[in-house]
């Protein structure tokens, strides 16, 4: 009998084996999933792509991870149904699995849009590990002198990154005004833009790639304005859709992303749901919100597996967070990084010669959001300062400050932080 | 497990603290050669905050329940099961910086040499830390928690 | 032309080998010594501002710091010495009085060092203090004149028993005021008595509130100033110290410079911040014996006669007559700071000259007040640059009870004597109240190591006791036929009381 079973493998499993485990030490676990692969750590498929890293490197932690918590993995299988009254699923080869406690952590799958063409070969989404292999594949068996990414979004960028290191002119296509407008204001994406430019790279804003052409292999694109584009090799990487189909036929409760509590359970007793499939409760947006980053992933899995094994932990909830080093160019952006509507005040320095830029948005003398290129040193003292709300109008001046820290902070709150235990996320 | 606490009432702002750690993580751990000699300069783990006359030194906490591991992608940041430190993996880190993101401590950095993280690591193996066992006026202190 | 200010006589030795550019000796030196330079990438030092604390030395990592003494000099003349003249040059500069810090430096006859203790050779065999009980116990206070004892099959004292201080060790922490030295000084001073079970004193600074849960062990005192003094601060303490004068600098009053009156300073004093404390040089209610007499009543009535109510005077010329007065005057303890005795700040030229030898002073109060036969009714307290714990022992058996300690307190802290204490930019947190420097003194370690001398003293002070077949410091008191005179003229060994060395009992 599987006392706790999980669909997915990726962050939020691995989040939910670890807590599962301080509290049970002996329940059955297992977890489905529908790539063939072992544990791997998905993030890395484009340090794979770029010949960073080989395969044997992909596996997250040691490759004994899943043997020393006892957790058995069915790998290849997808699950097509759940049965919630009777409390089993059934996989893609008809066999029956009861569970106890069921955790949902199937992620997404990236948006492609049916555009003409896109079944051609040398057309690819790029969120797997067998994605990252066929592309590697398809780049060593063919010519590729140019390639086209579809989409200036993280996955986008860090895909075209990849494949300039492996000597090929890529052409982004995005279709806002800028690269990694949902994640940057207009003065970050200028800079990561003028990094990639640097390396050669093509960028062409406000479009799309409206047709694919080539008669085995892809030869060209056609853009939205009729611009063409020849290239050997085309990558989509204009977003990920959450993975709810599954949840809503057994009759769970999905907006846009699986519905979850504090404790992530579902509507549906014994079945929770972590990860980039839920809507969870982001604190700076106060909203429940889809929030797709590796570090939320695990911390709500995490927080799912102590409920599951019976040990009441509630979510805080979290914020928009991303790392991202592009060309040379590193970068973190948290919460609410470009506010549109008013009431909000902004900080910022920048410096030209170095390229380093730090801002730091606030609401009512309240940290909401903040960006910092290249000097990114410390930048999670900031995280900190969203995550507990703190009121920084006594120190409001320091916080551009190279050396802002922990100093600055208020007494009371520098006695928790710095002499005791430890926090969490 | 064994942690190092902070008295900021104490600490002079000296930094030695700093030089003793990157000498301990340099590669000839010798004062004179490590900083004359050895190229790239040793990077310390450890960090002293000052603002006036208020200051301390402030490492890796090895928190209890420890952001930095649940952001590391790759699970090269775990926790040693016997001294209960947070260690991060050199050969499985490929520096995506997630740790310095969600650290907020901020006492994750970026190595100078390899494109991988530097933090302290509670000097495993030495008696004692380096910082502790060589601040002069007894600012750090180890302690069983 | 004239270049008015002479060499600071300290020079700054860099083993650039050694130097790795931490800049730690740049941060910590409060008087700008040491810079660096970015360009150069080496670290300059202008020895000009050096005053020879020996602080960066002491915490540059590599050892590559020496400080010596600058070999820039005058020609060599017995009369004008570099000191007389760079003083000179400097009053013609300043117009001022010289001011220094700590006690006199000057080549005096110290007087421990001639004299020379007695051990057990064939007969009186020797205690070994490791292996057998040794008293060191002893008792400030007013001594009867004679006991009673009642009801002899269950015997009891009749006689009623003045206050008294009892301290495990014969040495007891001088007077240095909270203002003078840092509260990280006061505090590790305050734990180290409490926590070994001797005294310490408050000085003429009050008694910060703080400091009042180790009242007990306290000796507050009453100076000219009467900075801090309330009921509260006199029933606090476990004895009171009426202040007449100290043996730093005798006849003047005490100063402590507006910059050093701080918050908290001010607070414990009592006067307005940023004010000069100035403590006048008498009290101007005491003009005569009978005042002093009343003063001290009055003092008494005030603790309830429960503490032991004593003076504090300077060793000068008549301090016979003048401690026979006070001992009649009603004090129960008379202290005698003699001119080795230090102090925060005072103008040189009276820390150099006013005043007599300690060794002296104890002589020749203790054989005034046995032949007036009013030894027993005050205890005698000797200070004024102990050094060793030979000092002390040496200073019981010239007739003192217990010895205070103060500039080897400090030097257990860390005090290198620089003499430069007036400043307040003390490296070692000691005589400053600059935030920035206190942090340099951890209580905790000072107490430590204030306990760790107070020990090992006292643990010497047991060997030579054991040596010369005393098991009881009681017995030693007073005991001059346990000490002999080396290197001495007449006149010297008959102010002393004791026999030249050789001469048998």
């Amino acid at each position: 009998m599987v006392k706790y079973l999980i669909v997915g493998n990726s962050a939020a499993a691995v989040g939910a084996v670890e807590s599962i485990r301080q509290v049970d030490k002996d329940g059955r676990i297992v977890i489905v999933s529908n790539e063939p692969h072992p544990l791997y750590s998905r993030p890395l498929i484009t340090y794979l792509l770029a010949g960073q890293i080989d395969e044997s490197k992909m596996s997250y932690g040691d490759p004994m991870f899943y043997r020393r918590y006892n957790v058995e993995e069915v790998l290849g299988k997808e699950v097509v149904a759940i049965h919630p009254q009777d409390k089993n699923v059934v996989l893609s080869d008809g066999t029956t699995l009861p569970y106890q406690k069921l955790l949902l952590a199937t992620g997404g799958r990236p948006i492609f849009p049916p555009v003409e063409g896109k079944d051609l070969a040398g057309v690819f989404t790029f969120t797997t590990l067998d994605d990252a292999k066929k592309v590697g594949e398809f780049i060593e068996r063919n010519r590729v002198g140019s390639a086209v990414v579809v989409g200036g979004g993280l996955i986008g960028l860090k895909t075209a990154e990849a494949l300039i290191a492996r000597g090929i002119k890529v052409i982004i296509v995005e279709l806002t005004d800028r690269v990694l407008s949902a994640t940057f204001d207009r003065r970050a994406s200028e800079i990561v833009e003028m990094a990639l430019q640097g390396r050669g790279c093509e960028l062409m804003t406000k479009n799309t790639v409206s047709r694919v052409i080539g008669k085995e292999r892809v030869e060209k694109v056609v853009l939205q304005d009729g611009t063409e584009v020849n290239c050997q090799l085309v990558i989509f990487a204009i977003g990920v859709t959450p993975n709810t189909e599954l949840a809503k036929r057994a009759g769970i409760d999905v907006r846009k992303g699986i519905l979850v509590g504090d404790h992530m359970r579902t509507n549906l007793p014994d079945i929770y749901a972590a990860g980039d499939v839920v809507e969870a409760y982001d604190m700076v947006m106060s909203t429940n919100r889809q929030i797709a980053i590796w570090p939320n992933a695990y911390v709500q899995g995490n927080i799912a597996g102590f409920n599951m094994a019976g040990k009441a932990e509630k979510y805080d909830g979290s914020f928009a967070m991303n790392s991202v080093e592009i060309c040379d160019v590193p970068t973190i952006s948290i919460g609410l990084t470009d506010p549109q509507e008013k009431g909000y005040e902004v900080l910022e320095r920048y410096d030209e010669a170095q390229k380093a830029y730090k801002k730091i948005v606030l609401k009512d003398d309240v940290i909401v959001g903040a960006i910092f290129v290249n000097k990114i040193d410390r930048a999670g003292v900031f995280t900190g300062l969203i995550k507990n709300r703190v009121n920084v109008r006594l120190f409001k001046d320091a916080l551009l400050r190279d050396d802002f820290g922990l100093v600055w902070l208020p007494e009371k709150f520098r006695k928790h932080m710095v002499v005791g235990e430890g926090i969490e996320v | 497990m064994k942690k190092i606490r902070i008295r900021e009432q104490y600490c002079m702002g000296c930094r030695l603290c700093e030089i003793y750690c990157a000498v301990q993580h340099s590669k000839s751990k010798d004062l004179v050669k490590a900083y004359r000699g050895e190229y790239p300069k040793p990077v310390p783990r450890i960090l002293v905050e000052e603002k006036e006359y208020l200051s301390f030194a402030i490492q890796c906490r090895h928190c209890e329940d420890a952001p930095c591991i649940s952001a590391c992608m790759t699970g090269a940041m775990r926790r040693d099961p016997e001294s209960g430190a947070v260690l991060c993996d050199e050969e499985k880190c490929v520096g995506c910086w997630m740790c310095i993101m969600v650290c907020p401590f901020g006492v994750i950095g970026r190595g100078r040499e390899k494109k991988i993280i530097s933090k302290c690591d509670l000097c495993l193996g030495e008696e004692e830390p380096a910082c502790v066992k060589n601040c002069p006026n007894e600012a750090l202190v180890l302690e069983e928690e | 032309m004239v270049k008015s200010s002479p060499p600071s006589g300290f020079l700054i030795d860099r083993d650039d080998e050694r130097c790795i550019r931490c800049q730690a000796c740049v941060r910590m030196c409060s008087n700008d010594v040491h810079a660096y330079d970015p360009e150069e990438d080496i670290i300059v030092s202008d020895s000009s501002k050096c005053v020879g604390c020996h602080f960066c030395e002491a915490i540059c990592p590599t050892s590559a710091l020496t400080v010596r003494h600058n070999p820039s000099q005058y020609r060599e003349n017995f009369n004008w010495a570099s000191e007389v003249i760079n003083d000179i040059k400097t009053q013609a500069g300043s117009g001022g009085v010289i001011l220094t810090g700590m006690g006199c430096d000057k080549p005096y006859p110290i007087y421990w060092d001639h004299i020379v203790l007695n051990a057990s050779q064939v007969t009186n065999p020797s205690i070994d203090p490791l292996r057998e009980p040794m008293e060191l116990e002893t008792f400030i206070g007013r001594k009867p004149d004679k006991i009673e004892i009642e009801n002899f099959a269950e015997p009891k004292l009749a006689t009623e028993i003045s206050p008294q201080l009892e301290l495990k060790t014969p040495i007891m922490f001088s007077a240095m005021s909270y203002g003078s030295i840092s509260y990280n000084a006061s505090l590790a001073l305050a734990r180290a008595a409490s926590e070994f079970g001797t005294f310490w004193n408050t000085g003429e600074g009050g008694l910060h509130k703080d400091f009042y849960r180790y009242g007990p062990h306290t000796v507050v005192q009453v100076a000219s100033g009467r900075f801090g003094v309330t009921r509260e601060y006199l029933n606090v303490g476990g004895a009171i110290e009426i202040k007449i004068g100290q043996g730093a600098k005798p006849g003047i009053g005490g100063h402590l410079p507006g910059e050093k009156v701080t918050g908290p300073i001010s607070e414990t004093r009592m006067i307005p911040e940023g004010t000069d404390a100035l403590s006048p040089a008498p009290h101007h209610d005491i003009y005569s014996i009978e005042d002093l007499r009343q003063l001290i009543y009055a003092l008494k009535e005030a603790t309830r006669y429960e503490k032991p109510v004593g003076v504090k005077i300077a060793a000068v010329h008549n301090v016979a007559p003048i401690a026979s007065g006070i001992v009649r005057a009603g004090a129960d303890f008379v202290a005698i700071d003699g001119i080795r005795g230090g102090t925060g700040a005072a103008p040189k030229v009276i820390r150099d000259n006013v005043g007599i030898p300690i060794e002296m002073a104890i002589a020749v109060v203790d054989s005034r007040l046995r032949e007036e036969g009013i030894r027993n009714q005050a205890s005698i307290i000797a200070a004024g640059g102990f050094k060793k714990s030979s000092d002390v022992i040496k200073a019981i058996a010239l007739g003192a009870d217990a010895v205070y300690i103060a500039t080897a307190a400090l030097v257990a802290m860390g005090c290198t004597i620089c003499q430069k204490c007036y400043t307040g930019k003390c490296n070692w947190g000691i005589a400053t109240q600059d935030p920035y420097l206190t942090k340099r003194l951890n209580p905790e370690i000072a107490t430590r190591r204030l306990k760790n001398l107070l020990k090992a003293w006292s643990l010497e002070i047991k060997e030579m006791m054991g040596g010369m077949g005393i098991n009881a410091i009681e017995s030693l008191r007073g005991n001059r036929e346990q000490l002999r005179g080396v290197g001495l003229n007449e006149v010297e060994l008959k102010m002393l009381g004791i026999k030249p060395a050789g001469e048998a009992w």
